[in-house]
């Protein structure tokens, strides 16, 4: 198990560098984003004290001066060793001090949404496979369906009015407008939840959908397998036998969707935080692109991307520690 | 004992309810089985026989129901229970289920959960129905597991499923289900996936069980030659219903029901003379229960059926000698009165019951050799063939050693005749044949093929478009009918796939040349745009063997083509091979794990072991007299459907674990299993094939000092010298 670990860990190393490389093309790629554009301005208005420093302080800061390869490594050891992300010229901030106010919100919303997905689906999707084509399977097959076909800014449309209209929550945010800039208290919490179950529940539906799907379709292929006749022929009770058996290797499909779940939030959908006025990193990444802001855009991929390998490593993990298969064929 | 039996099945109905129909999959059985005997029940798949198993421990999944009918279970000192009165889910049941009957499934690997170890699928039992505690379940667990003859049981205890061989894994299934102490234990086909050596040996592990702890056993099979070995009773089932039942000897040597008799002569037996000949086998396959015939559920496919009333009433019971019963109207006095009402000249000729043996009815038509053989030379010399599959790795999958799946490998092969390749799983055969059909790059050696213009090649040097031609000309037949057909692609695309890829025909030619070669193997022209899905698992091997001689190859690699079947549709495969090679004169590799359908088929027969020959002969010699222990080892694990050859119990004095091929032992590979291992030579030196008679070679030391037993003298096992 440890060594499995290890090998998985040591793998990480490359693959990260290997996606540092691609964001730093992407970020070197378009002409006329922002960087060239002021510095050609810079440029332009000649020996003015005050364009001339700054100019020589972003060829120093971004080693314009310097070969290409010379260039990235400035870029990737200043993330590494200083947090430093480059600059957002559009906000006109460090890329860090944008992704600090946005990141963690971002980031207790995937893992919210996460745990909402499968404390949801978990109990329907065993559901629905022990009771096949019953009235319930159909139902949570039904409203599944509406769930995965419904785009999410509708529904996040949909959830606001109906929390306006029946519990009086104001539309929008994470807080209402008198805890915004409050100390954190009781209230302020509470205020929090009543607010932060909308987005919860849009980005949770589709997953939770497809998760009730693979469950159940996972859990009907299990249920045919002679060991759990073969489970029940020793004696064991219909509702043990089931979790212990077929449910524990149906559940493999929950772990392997950590990989792309955490990521998922953090680059897309944009527009439903939009529409709810969420301050995550999604609309910021939209704004970042529209404005070829690079040096943010390319952290928000960056970030997402590293997020997709430690996320498959985290369910590679828990899937070795769950099935011995796993664990002991490689 | 008192007169009722520890279990009786009576009337048992158990039927499925799907949206085609009501499938009467069991209709109206009754058997018994008495406290510490064996009762087998026998038939082909399809036949109810382990939905009857299923039925009495309530195991029957949805939407399958038992109607109608009792199972009474009478343990000692309690008062009988009706099984089938039970709820399916109650405590009443569970109870029952592991502690007073205990069961042992097909497929030992699949029956075993992969994510708990052994010792947890034993200790569950064990806490469950004896209330141990988890110290107490383990140590009782190490003890079954020694009794099971599972060594080092304090490892294993900690192994998973996946971990062991096959042959472990029904040894684990078979000491969780005797760990409560069952008055019953009841196996269904639980050596049906496993090799012949490890069947004998599962075999005599369930007969020293039982005689140990005087164990009932329902054992469901279909093949005869282990209920020969096992049975004290037997029940054949048809559709069902019971056929016949009665005890090992009456249904042996008297059988009366049709379908026993067909049963038995459909066994390619070995015989040990040499000839290949036709197989008698039954004509059609079991009907779905949703059609079941009205009348006699056999009728269909019986030689005796007598029109007027096989066609419209269901036989009763007649009764013979003790418990012998049959329902056949050849018995029944409703039979008689038809039979002479309508006269001989309608009837078919009415058998003569009372001298019916188990002979074969029809004649055994010796299928002509080919004579070709050797005169012009072999069209196949397989030199020093390796195949190794590196393994392991640290932490960047550096190869830290081989598996040596194919190690060295000589054959020659001539045209026209059939080469049987045998051996235990993992001893290689399936990778030579892989390799000689280039489905498999070797790792060193040489396959020289001789074309039919007199030039040859090598084909372990080709690669890529060089060896489309060769593919045409060599074709595999594969051993599973189910996975290896397509299931999204119509019976013309698969069988016209060959002649497409290979640019050999289109359109309306390939669309006549399929439906020639779909007739050829006994498949309706019609079928061409049906999907693989509708046809039963005879009917598929038939669409199999279809697609490997669509391009006319010149030779044909069968691997294990008829191991997935049923014994009567085996029989049907295997004289269809047979028609066909001498249709198109083709030459055979014929791998099999059965030793019995290898001498039916091949000419020559050449025994692997561990990714080696260790000898090779014509079948004749080699079934009269092996020349190498392995050989002898092999034949003496088949179960024969011959009383009178009962083995004895571990004649088989072989255990099931084939070393590891990545590290396999110095000297003669086989002397770690060999009985006749007598000194260092065997430890030290590789014997390497040598000539050992006529036209065969042993790999063995003392091949010639060796008095090895064949299969024709039935007799003690010869003693070394």
């Amino acid at each position: 198990m440890l060594r499995y670990i290890g090998r998985r860990g040591l793998i990480l190393i490359p693959t990260l560098f290997a996606i540092s490389v691609v964001t730093f093309i992407v970020i070197q790629l378009p002409p006329g984003d922002f960087l060239s554009t002021r510095m050609a301005q810079l440029q332009s208005q000649g020996d003015g004290s005050l364009g001339a420093q700054e100019l020589a302080r972003l060829t120093e800061r971004y080693g314009l001066d310097q070969p290409i390869y010379v260039q990235y490594w400035q870029w990737f050891s200043n993330i590494i060793f200083r947090g430093d992300f480059g600059d957002s010229f559009d906000y006109g901030r460090p890329v860090s001090a944008l992704l600090a106010e946005r990141l963690p919100l971002t980031i207790v919303l995937s893992v919210l949404t996460l745990v909402f997905i499968w404390a949801v689906s978990f109990p329907i999707g065993v559901y629905s496979a022990v009771k096949q084509y019953s009235a319930g399977d159909y139902t949570f097959t039904f409203l599944g369906y509406l769930g995965l076909a419904i785009p999410n800014f509708l529904i996040a449309l949909v959830l606001m009015w109906l929390s306006l209209r029946y519990f009086g929550t104001s539309p929008g945010g994470i807080f209402s407008p008198e805890y915004r800039d409050a100390p954190w208290s009781l209230a302020k919490f509470g205020d929090l939840l009543s607010h932060i179950w909308i987005p919860v529940v849009i980005w949770g539906t589709a997953g939770t959908a497809a998760n009730i799907r693979v469950l159940r379709a996972n859990l009907l292929d299990e249920l045919r397998k002679p060991y759990v006749i073969a489970a029940r022929a020793r004696g064991n009770s219909e509702r043990w036998m089931t979790i212990k058996y077929p449910v524990r290797v149906a559940m493999n499909p929950f772990f392997s969707t950590i990989g792309w779940i955490l990521p998922g939030l953090i680059a897309a959908d944009a527009i439903t935080s939009q529409v709810l006025n969420l301050n995550t990193t999604g609309p910021l990444l939209l704004q970042a692109l529209l404005a070829q802001d690079m040096y943010l855009a390319g952290s928000v991929l960056m970030i997402s991307a590293a997020l997709v390998v430690i996320g498959t490593l985290i369910s590679d993990i828990a899937l070795a520690w769950l099935d011995p298969r796993v664990r002991l064929r490689y | 004992m008192n007169g009722e039996p520890l279990l009786r099945i009576e009337g048992l109905q158990t039927h499925f309810f799907t949206p085609e129909g009501v499938v009467k999959a069991v209709d109206g059985v009754s058997l018994s089985v008495p406290t510490g005997r064996t009762v087998c029940v026998v038939g082909e798949s399809g036949c109810g026989k382990s939905i009857t198993a299923r039925s009495v421990l309530r195991l029957v999944d949805r939407p399958g129901k038992i109607v109608g009918g009792s199972i009474q279970w009478s343990s000692s000192g309690a008062s009988p229970v009706d099984l089938a009165s039970l709820d399916p889910d109650g405590p009443e049941i569970r109870r029952v289920r592991g502690g007073e009957i205990g069961m042992v499934f097909q497929e030992p690997m699949a029956s075993l959960s992969p994510m708990y170890t052994v010792g947890a699928h034993l200790s569950e039992a064990l806490r469950l129905h004896r209330k141990m505690s988890k110290e107490q379940a383990r140590e009782t667990s190490i003890d079954l597991l020694r009794r099971v003859g599972i060594p080092q049981p304090e490892r294993r205890l900690d192994s998973y499923p996946f971990q062991l061989s096959g042959g472990m894994c029904q040894r684990v299934m078979i000491a969780v289900a005797i760990s409560c102490d069952p008055a019953l234990l009841i196996a269904d086909e639980p050596t049906t996936a496993l090799d012949v050596t490890t069947q004998a040996r599962i075999i005599d592990l369930l007969k020293d069980l039982q005689a140990q702890n005087d164990m009932a056993m329902l054992f469901i099979t279909h093949d005869l030659g282990v209920v020969a070995e096992i049975a004290d009773q037997v029940t054949v089932m048809y559709l069902g219903k019971v056929a016949e039942h009665g005890t090992a000897e009456q249904i042996f040597e008297d059988p009366q029901h049709p379908y026993t008799r067909a049963l038995l002569r459909s066994i390619p037996a070995v015989r040990g003379g040499g000839t290949r000949s036709r197989l008698a086998a039954i004509r059609g396959m079991v009907p779905h229960p949703l059609h079941r015939p009205a009348g006699c559920p056999f009728r269909t496919r019986c030689d005796h059926a007598i029109p007027g009333i096989c066609d419209t009433v269901t036989p009763e019971a007649t009764r013979f000698e003790g418990d012998h019963v049959a329902y056949c109207h050849l018995h029944t006095e409703a039979g008689a009165a038809t039979r002479s009402a309508s006269g001989p000249a309608v009837v078919p000729p009415a058998p003569d019951v009372g001298s019916l043996q188990v002979g074969p009815l029809r004649v055994i038509e010796p299928v002509a050799r080919t004579a070709a053989m050797s005169a012009d030379g072999p069209i196949l010399e397989v030199r020093g063939l390796t195949k190794h599959y590196p393994i392991g790795g640290g932490l960047f999958r550096v190869p830290t050693g081989a598996v040596r799946a194919v190690d060295g490998v000589d054959l020659t092969i001539f045209p026209g005749e059939t080469m049987g390749l045998v051996g235990e799983s993992g001893c290689g055969k399936t990778t030579l044949g892989r390799c000689v059909a280039r489905l498999l790059d070797s790792t060193s050696g040489e396959i020289r093929y001789h074309r039919a213009d007199g030039r040859s090649v090598d084909l372990a040097s080709m690669r890529g478009r060089a060896l489309q031609e060769y593919r045409r000309q060599i074709r595999v037949i594969f051993q599973d009918p189910f996975s290896s057909l397509n299931p999204r692609m119509t019976l013309q695309q698969i069988v016209g796939e060959p002649l497409r890829v290979n640019g050999l025909a289109r359109g309306r030619e390939l669309e006549d040349r399929v439906a020639d070669m779909l007739s050829r193997v006994g498949l309706r022209p019609e079928y061409m745009q049906r999907y693989p899905h509708a046809f039963s698992g005879g009917e598929r091997q038939r669409i199999n063997i279809a697609r490997a001689l669509i391009t006319r190859p010149r030779l044909v690699i069968a691997d294990e083509p008829v191991s997935a079947l049923d014994v009567s549709v085996r029989a049907q495969i295997l004289n269809l091979l047979v028609d066909l090679q001498a249709e198109f004169g083709l030459t055979y590799v014929f791998i099999s794990h059965d030793l019995s359908v290898v001498e039916h088929i091949s000419d020559r027969v050449t025994v692997m072991y561990l990714g080696e020959v260790v000898e090779s002969a014509d079948t004749a010699d080699l079934y009269r007299q092996p020349r190498h222990p392995y050989t002898e080892a092999l034949m003496r694990a088949v179960p024969v459907p011959d009383l009178s050859r009962r083995r004895r119990r571990h004649d088989v004095e072989m255990d099931d674990g084939l070393p590891d091929p990545a590290a396999p032992p110095p000297g003669c590979r086989f002397h770690t299993r060999c009985p006749y291992t007598r000194d260092e030579l065997c430890r030290t030196d590789h014997p390497g094939l040598r000539p050992a008679g006529d036209r065969r070679e042993s790999s063995c030391h003392y091949a010639d000092g060796l008095l090895l037993t064949g299969v024709d003298d039935a007799g003690t096992p010869a003693s070394a010298r």
